[in-house]
């Protein structure tokens, strides 16, 4: 509306205008092309989820028909009598990704820490592109090392969290099963080591701009190092710092290639973190080349839809917990 | 602009008649330089800093003065290319060489920056987090002090409805004295404000010296500013520092009137800076 009002007004001065008459217009029409080529990209963002979204909402149907709300809630996951349930993907895509951001974000805050704040600025680049090079390295590159360098190593470990984790009374049942290496736990691992370059970026460029008045401010009255990203920095950043670990999660949730070599891909539930599991992307990339019937097909794509709504309300939920948090700032009672 | 304060200025009046009478030391400076990796922004300044008055840093951009109240807390130090060599003895101890926790020293000397930097919570919150790192206290006791500290900032009754609203909804000025009552709710001995008024306007200027008056009576207060009217307004004693050099240091009537050195003349007459 505005681009069309100004190209009103112009007409007239580039009709006064004796020399170079075409060049205000030109102009004009220049700036309106980018205005609509830029809405046009931005529209295609928005087509494309949309048609990913009814795509698999069109394929994924016969399934959700088939089975209704069962296919949510059921555990049982089976090819040949064609009985198709997806709780124990969601409950591994959910775990797995868990166990990546309580490895993830405590890290990730520290290497962020140690860059915008402690590192002696030679030191700085480095550590930096250390972690973004992290980011480059292909998921199957990761799958492989946690199959076959990473599984083998953790497997040693895993006896003494049976004795000594294993042993407590309650959480004890996360820790018990054979030490295999793989499983619930080594995937949730490898995948937080995947998604730490994420956050850890976003952390460091959010620290590095907290302005330097205010850290010193802190520093200025006593505050040690921890005190002062703990209850200036972090505060100041927060909302950055979310997405961050959002965007983090959102990897987590949808990555394929490493959980694949890693999780096990058994499917059944189980309550120990060491046993083998599956998550929705794992499940589809073994089993897409195997769906031959059109129910087993569907009910691989359904799956693919819980899991774009599963990121959905990830999101949303990160939304809602940052309302929240500027809210109780605003007004506490 | 002209800066020549034609009349004598008003604060000083008020100030100690002579400086014969015996005044303490509270900052003693001596020999120090100070580096930005290679380049030497501070040489050889040696100064004594006396106790409950306000000494003022006057000189153009880039003199040293910010520099030089940042070596006052060891400030510098969170930045690993910048050093200070010399000493700044405060109550006799060297906080230069100082072993002790840094944390402590800073306690006993309370900074305040060019712009407001209240901190991402509450306002009750923003003075109660420096009290905290210190002292226990209960409930009861952090709203009595966390009160006492806004009244002394006569800004109680500004804030006292909403305590729980965030540092950053106050106007410029209310967040500068917000900043200047964080300083003090620690209870620190000497208060260093760094052009704490530069990014004010008048009216919240003259509420700051207005405080910095009310200051002295308690702290040892040391004042860096831009604006040479009040230096001669606020201080007792004012400081001329000139391309990294102490060039003059005396009462601050003296050196707004009769200067001793040809280039503090020239500056407090706008000839230059």
């Amino acid at each position: 509306m505005k681009a069309s009002e100004a190209a009103r007004d112009a007409q007239p001065i580039a009709a006064t205008a004796d020399k170079n008459s075409a060049g205000p217009r030109a102009r004009i029409s220049a700036d309106f092309l980018f205005r609509n080529l830029s809405a046009a990209v931005a529209m295609l963002v928005a087509i494309s989820l949309l048609g990913i979204l009814i795509a698999l909402w069109r394929e994924g149907w016969e399934a959700l028909h088939h089975f209704g709300w069962r296919f949510l809630v059921s555990t049982s996951w089976n090819p040949v009598s064609e009985h198709f349930g997806a709780l124990v993907f969601i409950v591994g895509t959910l775990i797995s990704s868990a166990i990546a951001l309580v490895i993830a974000v405590p890290v990730s805050f520290g290497i962020a820490l140690f860059i915008s704040e402690m590192a002696p600025r030679w030191l700085r680049n480095p550590v930096s592109a250390a972690i973004e090079l992290l980011a480059a390295i292909p998921s199957i590159i990761y799958g492989m090392w946690g199959l076959l360098v990473f599984a083998p190593w953790f497997s040693n470990f895993e006896p003494w969290i049976n004795d000594h984790l294993g042993a407590l009374p309650g959480i004890g049942l996360l820790f018990q099963g054979p030490p295999m290496g793989i499983g619930m736990l080594s995937a949730g691992i490898v995948l937080g080591i995947m998604i730490i370059p994420f956050i850890a970026a976003i952390m460091r460029d959010v620290f590095l701009i907290t302005p330097a008045p205010l850290k010193e401010s802190a520093y200025a009255m006593g505050a040690t190092k921890w005190e002062v990203a703990r209850k200036v920095i972090l505060p100041y950043t927060r909302t950055a710092v979310t997405g961050g670990i959002f965007l983090g999660l959102g990897r987590a949730l949808g990555e394929t290639m490493a959980v694949t070599f890693i999780i096990g891909n058994a499917n059944n539930l189980s309550a120990s973190l060491l046993m083998p599991g599956s998550s929705i992307a794992s499940v589809i990339a073994n089993e897409f080349t195997e769906a031959t019937t059109h129910l087993y097909k569907s009910a691989l794509l359904a799956l693919g839809l819980i899991l774009f709504v599963i990121t959905f309300i990830v999101l949303v939920l990160a939304k809602l917990l940052l309302l929240r948090l500027d809210r109780m700032e605003g007004r506490k009672a | 602009m002209s800066a020549i304060p034609q009349n004598p200025p008003a604060a000083s009046a008020s100030a100690p008649a002579s400086s014969v009478t015996t005044v303490n030391t509270k900052l003693d400076v001596r020999a120090l330089d100070f580096f930005y990796g290679q380049f030497q922004a501070i040489r050889n300044v040696s100064i004594r800093i006396p106790e409950h008055q306000v000494t003022a840093f006057i000189g153009p951009s880039g003199c040293g003065k910010s520099t030089l109240l940042r070596t006052f807390n060891r400030m510098f130090e969170i930045y690993p290319e910048q050093r200070a060599r010399g000493q700044v003895i405060v109550d006799g101890e060297d906080i230069l060489s100082s072993r002790k926790d840094v944390a402590l020293i800073r306690a006993k000397i309370g900074m305040v920056f060019q712009k407001p930097t209240p901190f991402p919570m509450s306002i009750f919150e923003n003075i109660a987090f420096g009290i905290r790192l210190y002292e226990k206290l209960s409930k009861a006791e952090m709203q009595a002090r966390v009160e006492g500290c806004l009244r002394q900032a006569a800004l109680w009754d500004e804030v006292k409805d909403k305590l729980q609203q965030t540092g950053t909804s106050l106007s410029g000025g209310q967040q500068q004295r917000l900043c200047i009552a964080r300083a003090v709710a620690i209870k620190p001995e000497i208060v260093l404000l760094d052009e704490p008024c530069s990014a004010l306007d008048p009216i919240s200027t003259a509420k700051v010296e207005e405080m910095i008056e009310e200051l002295k009576t308690d702290y040892t207060v040391v004042i860096v500013t831009h604006n040479m009217q009040q230096a001669a307004r606020v201080s007792d004693k004012t400081a001329f520092m000139y391309m990294g050099e102490l060039i003059e240091f005396g009462d601050t009537e003296k050196i707004f009137t009769k200067p001793e050195k040809k280039q503090t003349e020239d500056y407090i007459t706008g000839r230059f800076g």
